[in-house]
C-alpha cells in the first residue's frame, strides 16, 4: 500500500471516529474512550515490541501508573487541570521507566518478558497491600478534571465522556500517533529496527544496543502512563487490576490482533477488541473462551494481524485494478 | 620458527589470477597489533603468545587449518573476546574488552563468516544504519530519515560501489546469497573504517564469482579510503592474489608472517596450512 493511500485511509478512519458522538448513541462514544487510552499506550508498547523486538509482559504497570498519578494529583492534591496531570503522568512514567528499563533491557527474549512480568506483579502487590497509601483493592478515586481550562460543569459524566472528553482523546491519540510516526521513521527508529533484526550486526555498525533499548522502553513508558491517565479519568478510579498481569496480556492480545509489524496495527487491534469484547459480553457469558479462540485463529492464520490482512487486501485490489485497466487498454 | 624459502610451492599459488597490490604506505606505528596474546577456553588454549601487527596500507591475510585460532584472533582484534593474557592495540590504544560500538566509532569494521543481514530492512536501510552512525545522527528522534539528503547520497554511493544500486528498495532477506554477502560488507564499509576485518568474505559464493567479489571489495576499500584490510580466508588463490603479507596460524601459534612469495615458497608452511600436496585450496 502506498503512503498516500495509507494516509487517506487513516484520514477517513479519523473522520469516521470523529462522527461517532454525532451519529451514534452516547453509549458508543463512551465505549470508545478507553480505546483511545489503549491506542496511545499501544503505540508506545509497539515501539518496544514491534520495532525493538522486546516483548513486555508487564506493560500494564505504566497504565496503572498513569491512573494512580491522576488519582494522587487530582484526588489528593486537588490539581484539576487535565493537561498538568497528563504531563505529570508522562514524567512519572519516564522516571520509573528509566531504572526499570536500565535493568530489563540487558536481557532479551523470555528473560526480558519474565523480568517485566515480575515488575508488574511487584507493582500489583504494592498497590494491593499498602492500603493506607493506595486504597488497596478499593483503589483511589480519580475525580473529574478540567479540559483545556474548561470545567464543563453543565455536562454530566456520560455527556462529558461522550462529548468533549471524546474529542480531547481523539486529538491526543492523533498527536501521539503523529509523534510516533516521526519517531519510527527517524534515524533513531531505524537503529531500533536494526537491533530487532540482528543485534550483533547492529552493534558492529555502531548501534548502541543498551542505550537505544532503554530509550524505547522509556518512550513506551511515557505512552503507557498517558494512556493510563485516560483510563483513570474515564472510570473515575485507579485500582490494582490496572497493573495486574492479565491486563498486560490484554495489551499483548490487542497488539497481536491488530498486527505488530506496522505503526497502526496495535491501534486497529485496540479498536477491534474494544468493539468485539462489548458485543461478545452481550451475547454470551463465555466471551473469554471466544476471545481466546479468536486469538488462536489470528496467530495461526493472520500472523500479521488485521493490519496485515488489510494491507494484503489493498494490494490485491490494486493489482486487480491495474490488471483490469490493462485489459481495457488492450481491448480498446 | 624459521622457514627457508624453496621453489616447491603449489602451482595454483604460483600463478595467482591478479598481481598483488603493493602497500601504499609503510607507517611507523601499527594500526592494530597484538602483544603476546593468549586466549584460553577453560583448560584449552586457543591462542598462545600471538604477536602480530598490521600497518597502514597493508592487506594482510590470516590463514591456517581449522582450529588454528583464526576466528579467535579476529574476535580478539574486534573486541568480541577479551585476551586471557597480553594486549590488543588499535591506533595505539588498548582495546581489550572494548565494545564493538566503540570500535566502530573509532574506525574499525568487521564482517562475519556467516552472512549477517537485517532481514526485514531494505538494502538502503541496512547501509543507512551505518551511515547514520558515521554521520552522528543516531539520536535524531524526530527528523524524517527519507528526507535526509546527506544520508541518501552516501547510501547511494556505497550501494554503487558494491553494485547494489538497483536493489536499494529490496528487503535484505530477498537478496541472493552473493548479494547478501556484498550487502554485509557494504554496510561495514559505510562506516568509513580505517581498518576492516573480512572473515571469509567469499564463503558461500561460487568459485567463479570469488575473484569478482574480491575485486569489488578491494576497489571499494580504495574508494572508501580504508587504510588496512585483514582477511581471514581458506581460498589460497585469493590469499595469494591480494595479500601483501600472510600470517599463518597453527595450533594457536604464529607459524609464519611472510610476504606471499616467501610464504608460498616454503613447503613446510604450505603442508601445515593446507595439507600435504592435495592442492592449495582447502
Amino acid at each position: 500500500m502506498k503512503q498516500g493511500s495509507a494516509l487517506l485511509l487513516v484520514a477517513i478512519a479519523a473522520g469516521a471516529l470523529a462522527l461517532v458522538p454525532i451519529l451514534a448513541p452516547p453509549f458508543y462514544a463512551n465505549l470508545l474512550v478507553p480505546f483511545y487510552g489503549y491506542a496511545i499506550a499501544l503505540l508506545g508498547f509497539n515501539l518496544l515490541f514491534g520495532y525493538t523486538g522486546l516483548l513486555s509482559f508487564g506493560h500494564a504497570l505504566f497504565l496503572g501508573l498513569g491512573a494512580y498519578t491522576a488519582a494522587v494529583l487530582a484526588g489528593l492534591w486537588g490539581i484539576k487541570e487535565f493537561e498538568v496531570v497528563l504531563l505529570a503522568a508522562a514524567l512519572v512514567g519516564l522516571l520509573l521507566a528509566l531504572p526499570l528499563g536500565w535493568l530489563a533491557v540487558r536481557y532479551r527474549g523470555i528473560f526480558f518478558g519474565m523480568l517485566t512480568l515480575a515488575y508488574g506483579m511487584l507493582a500489583h502487590a504494592v498497590l494491593f497491600k499498602f492500603y493506607h497509601l493506595t486504597g488497596g483493592d478499593s483503589g483511589m478515586r480519580v475525580p473529574r478534571m478540567h479540559l483545556l481550562g474548561l470545567e464543563f460543569a453543565a455536562y454530566n459524566k456520560i455527556e462529558l465522556l461522550a462529548g468533549p472528553f471524546y474529542y480531547y482523546c481523539l486529538t491526543l491519540c492523533a498527536l501521539a500517533a503523529l509523534l510516533m510516526w516521526r519517531i519510527v521513521r527517524s534515524p533513531f527508529g531505524l537503529h531500533l529496527r536494526s537491533l530487532r533484526d540482528n543485534a550483533q550486526k547492529a552493534e558492529y555498525l555502531g548501534v548502541r544496543a543498551h542505550q537505544f533499548r532503554l530509550a524505547a522502553f522509556a518512550i513506551s513508558g511515557i505512552y503507557g502512563a498517558v494512556g493510563g491517565t485516560i483510563l483513570g479519568f474515564r472510570t473515575g478510579l485507579a485500582d490494582p487490576e490496572l497493573v495486574y498481569w492479565t491486563h498486560s496480556g490484554h495489551l499483548v492480545f490487542m497488539t497481536v490482533l491488530g498486527g505488530f509489524s506496522s505503526l497502526l496495527g496495535p491501534v486497529i487491534g485496540a479498536l477491534a477488541l474494544t468493539l468485539l469484547q462489548d458485543q461478545l459480553q452481550s451475547l454470551t457469558q463465555y466471551w473469554r473462551l471466544v476471545l481466546g479462540a479468536i486469538l488462536a485463529l489470528v496467530v495461526i492464520f493472520l500472523p500479521r494481524g488485521l493490519a496485515g490482512l488489510a494491507f494484503d487486501v489493498g494490494r490485491l485490489h490494486g493489482r486487480r485494478s491495474a490488471s483490469s485497466t490493462a485489459n481495457t487498454t488492450e481491448t480498446a | 620458527m624459521t622457514h627457508q624459502p624453496t621453489s616447491n610451492a603449489s602451482p595454483r599459488a604460483e600463478a595467482p589470477k591478479a598481481a598483488p597490490p603493493r602497500p601504499i604506505v609503510r607507517a611507523r606505528s601499527p594500526l592494530i597489533e597484538t602483544r603476546s596474546v593468549c586466549k584460553n577456553y577453560g583448560a584449552f588454549r586457543a591462542l598462545e603468545d600471538v604477536s602480530i601487527a598490521v600497518r597502514e596500507g597493508e592487506f594482510v591475510s590470516i590463514v591456517g587449518p581449522n582450529g588454528a585460532g583464526k576466528t579467535t584472533l579476529v574476535n580478539l582484534l574486534t573486541g568480541l573476546l577479551v585476551p586471557t593474557k597480553g594486549e590488543v592495540y588499535f591506533k595505539g590504544r588498548n582495546i581489550a574488552g572494548v565494545c564493538p560500538v566503540t570500535l566502530a566509532t573509532q574506525g574499525m569494521a568487521r564482517t562475519f563468516q556467516l552472512v549477517q543481514i537485517f532481514p526485514e530492512l531494505t538494502v538502503a536501510e541496512t547501509i543507512a544504519t551505518a551511515v547514520i552512525t558515521r554521520q552522528g545522527k543516531r539520536w535524531r528522534l524526530l527528523s524524517p530519515l527519507p528526507q535526509d539528503a546527506q544520508i541518501a547520497t552516501r547510501v547511494a554511493e556505497i550501494a554503487g560501489m558494491f553494485g547494489l544500486s538497483s536493489r536499494l528498495a529490496t528487503l535484505s532477506r530477498l537478496l541472493s546469497q552473493g548479494e547478501k554477502k556484498l550487502l554485509d560488507v557494504a554496510s561495514a564499509f559505510a562506516l568509513d573504517p580505517q581498518l576492516i576485518l573480512l572473515d571469509e568474505p567469499t564463503s558461500g559464493v561460487s568459485t567463479a564469482e570469488k575473484h569478482a567479489v574480491m575485486t569489488t571489495l578491494v576497489g571499494a576499500a580504495r574508494a572508501a579510503g580504508v587504510q588496512a584490510i585483514i582477511l581471514v580466508e581458506h581460498d589460497m588463490d585469493l590469499v595469494a592474489a591480494y595479500s601483501h603479507r600472510i600470517i599463518a596460524l597453527s595450533e594457536g601459534r604464529v607459524l609464519a608472517d611472510l610476504p606471499p612469495e616467501e610464504f608460498f615458497a616454503d613447503p613446510v608452511i604450505i603442508e601445515t596450512v593446507v595439507g600435504k600436496r592435495r592442492g592449495v585450496s582447502c
